[in-house]
């Protein structure tokens, strides 16, 4: 039936640039979405290396020499815009890592791609929508390039807020134009993801394929519905945030402003509103990656789907009522820690039943540990890290010694940058070879996952002691006691760059042997709708509806 | 990495008179930093015993990932279970972490009522404004005493003027000019407020921090068991100075403290000299007889 549908006359497809820029396949936007995440990816990567770079020794080693460079001042005003500049390269790496890479990779890339498919639809619902949702991602993110190169505080380029951009250092702390650009890169990049969130909401409520109920859904779908509410309930919530930084910058309003009777206080509550379930957003959708590989490699259904499919329902849910724990040390009152302490360890039960039904799914399997399972492996077990020290910031009493401390940082890169990111590089080689029909070297992948794996350890891990022992967050230069663990987690970080230029030769090389794939490389294990297509999928699929038992 | 090695075998040799101060970071460090409140000291426990849960969960959860790689490796187990459902274990790693989590938050939500639980009425209330980027302290005793803390210059001439040029004492980017004077085992009650933007007073070995926000006043305190210098640094980014407006609070004798509140009234610089002669001085006599 598959091939029926190759040899079908609609399968023709606009040539040249039209089909992209044009474009209204899920397929083609998902593939627009991945390029766009890897070269953000690049991007933000670049930005980390030149930080830790920065860091690797105690004093000022490149940012006034950046600084001169790029903004051409010298002496001592180097050394300042040096040091604004870095706060700039912080706020930088969150928002591109975060809006450009991340989302854009999970969500545009792999979600549009595969949901569709999955739940044995011919495309998303609204296929123009999903054209404008990629289409205003690159303004987004050149209005943030731009904004890098504009005044923000005097002598200063760049928004250096912070990706969490508090007021009154967004607002009266930098009066020029680079903070309002920047908001309205966040808004664009808002109204996409708003925009992409309808979209699978009502592609998975409506065209589901006959027989697929809401509780036969593979689970990637069931991670990118709860992913898409996050988005739809909390980015509205973050656009007016922002939308009242940009009314206290420009037309003298005082939201935020205490000597106009506004509390700076209240953005932190709006900003973290949206910024606790934008980080479920982030991982979500790997969760629902990381279910599929293990299953395939185990050549297991998944243990305990129901219970999986209503941990991220709890998680999601759960994840909107606990985020002041971001904000133990602003001054809200001992009651309101308590509640917040109590709701923020709730959360670890349903992401313990992830874990355990993840191992549960191996238990008794027949594993072939190929690349996929290698990465969603890895994702596991650092993911675990990342949770249990998540658990013990959520004690507002610990979290008082720990709060804006590289513990912190260690913390959420543990589970973003070694959860997300591996959940990332699980989902790419586990339907790369269904998306380009070609297929990768194995050697590749597993040298590609060995080094970054030993690499982001090695930047991570050392974290956690600079935490502990005291060493703040976003900090250009540290008192010379810290050298020692920031040159390891230097080391580290450059470790993980060689790691991304091995991932990108893999893709070179995959392209250039062209070793077909075929249509169920992974074996019998891989039982989703979108093994039964041929690699590459047809231009349009399922022109003949799938039926569930 | 030459430099490296040196630094670690300095960071040794100097360990002996930082452990005396009991009060800064050192290399290598891979724990929190000694404290010097009760309230550290709860933190400090309560940190190691959510280590006693999170190290051994986490290993489990390595061991199993491990086991179930290498037992059900498709060579060595080629037909697979079918089994996806089990009540009893589901039930089982459901109601286990809400046991154990329950074990973590008896201790935590009496760590946090003790934070929030002076021991007794503060005698001596001190406010703190965070400026960009220095820190201002007022003393509100009942002749006020108010001066402004900055990071003490890298200059030599200006580190030898100001007598701490021992970089051991007074360390690069943790050192100010006037430091916060304070007695030893009395509460002392710190309002925190800013003048500019957000700002994060913070002091490790005292286990408080609490951020600096313009139009409010925020309030914490402490009890300072051990006289000594202490260091911390400003906790919230307040944008191009960020990393330098340290902290460094003096905890002295009842006695010293008194004489130096009454000299600083009149000369700050010549009181500060004359409690340094007075404190740096036995601490190099105690570095000495040990």
């Amino acid at each position: 039936m598959a091939g029926a549908a190759a040899h079908d006359h609609h399968d023709h497809k606009p040539k040249g640039w039209v089909r992209w820029v044009y474009s209204t396949n899920h397929k083609d936007i998902g593939t627009l979405y991945l390029i766009f995440a890897i070269m953000a990816g690049c991007v933000g990567g670049f930005l980390s290396v030149m930080m830790r770079w920065e860091l690797a020794e105690p004093g000022i080693q490149i940012f006034h020499g950046l600084a001169s460079m790029v903004y051409g001042v010298e002496g001592d005003a180097a050394i300042d815009a040096g040091k604004s500049m870095f706060n700039a390269f912080t706020t930088a790496h969150g928002l591109v890592m975060i809006f450009f890479m991340v989302m854009p990779a999970l969500i545009g890339g792999f979600a549009n791609w595969m949901v569709p498919i999955m739940i044995g639809a011919p495309d998303m619902a609204f296929p123009r929508m999903n054209n404008i949702s990629f289409w205003l991602l690159p303004p987004a993110f050149i209005l943030l390039v731009i904004s890098a190169f504009m005044p923000s505080a005097p002598g200063a380029h760049g928004v250096g807020g912070g990706w969490t951009i508090y007021p009154p250092l967004s607002t009266s702390g930098q009066p020029g134009p680079a903070m309002d650009l920047a908001i309205l890169s966040l808004h664009i990049a808002g109204a996409s993801s708003i925009l992409g969130a309808i979209n699978f909401i009502t592609t998975i409520f409506n065209m589901r394929a006959p027989g697929m109920t809401l509780h036969k859904m593979p689970l990637f779908a069931w991670s990118v519905l709860i992913t898409a509410f996050l988005l739809l309930l909390s980015l509205p919530v973050l656009a007016g945030g922002i939308t009242m930084l940009l009314t206290d910058r420009n037309f003298g309003t005082a939201f935020f402003a205490p000597e106009g009777g506004g509390d700076p206080i209240l953005f932190q509550h709006l900003f973290w509103f949206f910024g606790h379930p934008e980080v479920y957003i982030l991982i979500l959708p790997g969760f629902g990656i990381v279910s599929h590989i293990v299953s395939t490699f185990s050549r297991k259904p998944i243990f305990g789907y129901l219970g999986m499919a209503y941990a991220m329902v709890a998680i999601g849910a759960v994840g909107f009522v606990v985020w002041a724990h971001h904000m133990y040390t602003t001054g809200i009152s001992l009651d309101t820690q308590r509640y917040f302490v109590f709701a923020t360890m709730v959360i670890a039960v349903p992401t313990g039943v992830k874990i355990f039904s993840w191992v549960a799914t191996m238990w008794g399997g027949s594993i072939s540990m190929k690349p996929p399972m290698l990465w969603a492996i890895g994702f596991i077990f650092l993911f675990t890290v990342g949770g249990v020290t998540g658990v013990q910031l959520a004690n507002a009493g610990l979290d008082r010694s720990l709060h804006d401390t590289y513990y912190v940082v260690a913390h959420f890169h543990y589970v973003l940058s070694l959860g997300a990111v591996f959940a990332i590089f699980a989902a790419w080689y586990y339907w790369f070879p269904k998306m380009t029909g070609y297929m990768y070297s194995s050697a590749i992948a597993n040298t590609h996952f060995w080094v970054t794996f030993v690499g982001v350890n090695l930047v991570f891990f050392p974290q956690h002691f600079l935490g502990l022992a005291g060493m703040p967050r976003r900090y250009i230069d540290y008192p010379d006691a810290y050298a020692g663990w920031n040159m390891v987690s230097s080391y580290g970080s450059y470790i993980s760059a060689v790691g991304v230029l091995i991932f990108l030769f893999g893709v070179f090389e995959a392209f250039s042997k062209k070793r077909v794939a075929g249509a169920s490389p992974w074996g019998e294990g891989a039982t989703t709708l979108e093994w039964q297509l041929p690699s590459p999928p047809p231009f349009h699929q399922w022109e003949q509806l799938p039926k569930i038992k | 990495m030459r430099k490296i090695l040196a630094s670690a075998v300095a960071a040794t040799a100097s360990f002996a008179s930082a452990a005396a101060y009991a009060a800064q970071p050192v290399e290598w460090q891979t724990t929190f930093q000694p404290a010097a409140t009760g309230i550290m000291e709860q933190i400090t426990w309560f940190e190691r015993y959510t280590l006693w849960f999170i190290v051994p969960i986490t290993l489990f959860v390595l061991f199993l990932l491990a086991y179930c790689i290498w037992r059900f490796r498709a060579s060595a187990n080629p037909v697979p279970s079918r089994t996806s459902h089990n009540t009893l274990i589901e039930v089982v790693w459901t109601v286990g972490p809400v046991v154990i989590l329950l074990f973590l938050a008896i201790p935590s939500f009496q760590l946090l009522t003790a934070q929030y639980s002076p021991v007794e009425e503060p005698k001596l209330t001190i406010k703190a404004t965070g400026n960009q980027w220095n820190w201002d302290y007022e003393y509100q005793t009942e002749e006020p005493l108010s001066f402004n803390a900055a990071m003490l210059s890298e200059k030599p001439e200006e580190r030898k003027a100001a007598g701490k040029e021992d970089r051991g004492a007074y360390p690069r980017l943790l050192a100010v000019d006037n430091e916060v004077v304070v007695p030893v085992g009395q509460v002392v009650r710190v309002l925190v407020t800013a003048s500019d933007v957000i700002h994060a007073f913070a002091m490790p070995a005292f286990g408080i921090k609490v951020d600096a926000v313009p139009g409010r006043i925020n309030e914490t305190w402490f009890k300072a068991d051990k006289e000594g210098l202490y260091y911390g640094q400003c906790s919230e980014l307040c944008g191009k100075d960020h990393a330098y407006m340290p902290i460094a609070i003096r905890v002295v004798s009842d006695a010293q403290y008194t004489t130096w509140l009454a000299a600083a009234r009149t000369d700050l610089p010549g009181a500060n000299k004359a409690l340094m002669a007075e404190t740096d001085g036995a601490a190099k006599v105690a570095a000495a007889g040990n």
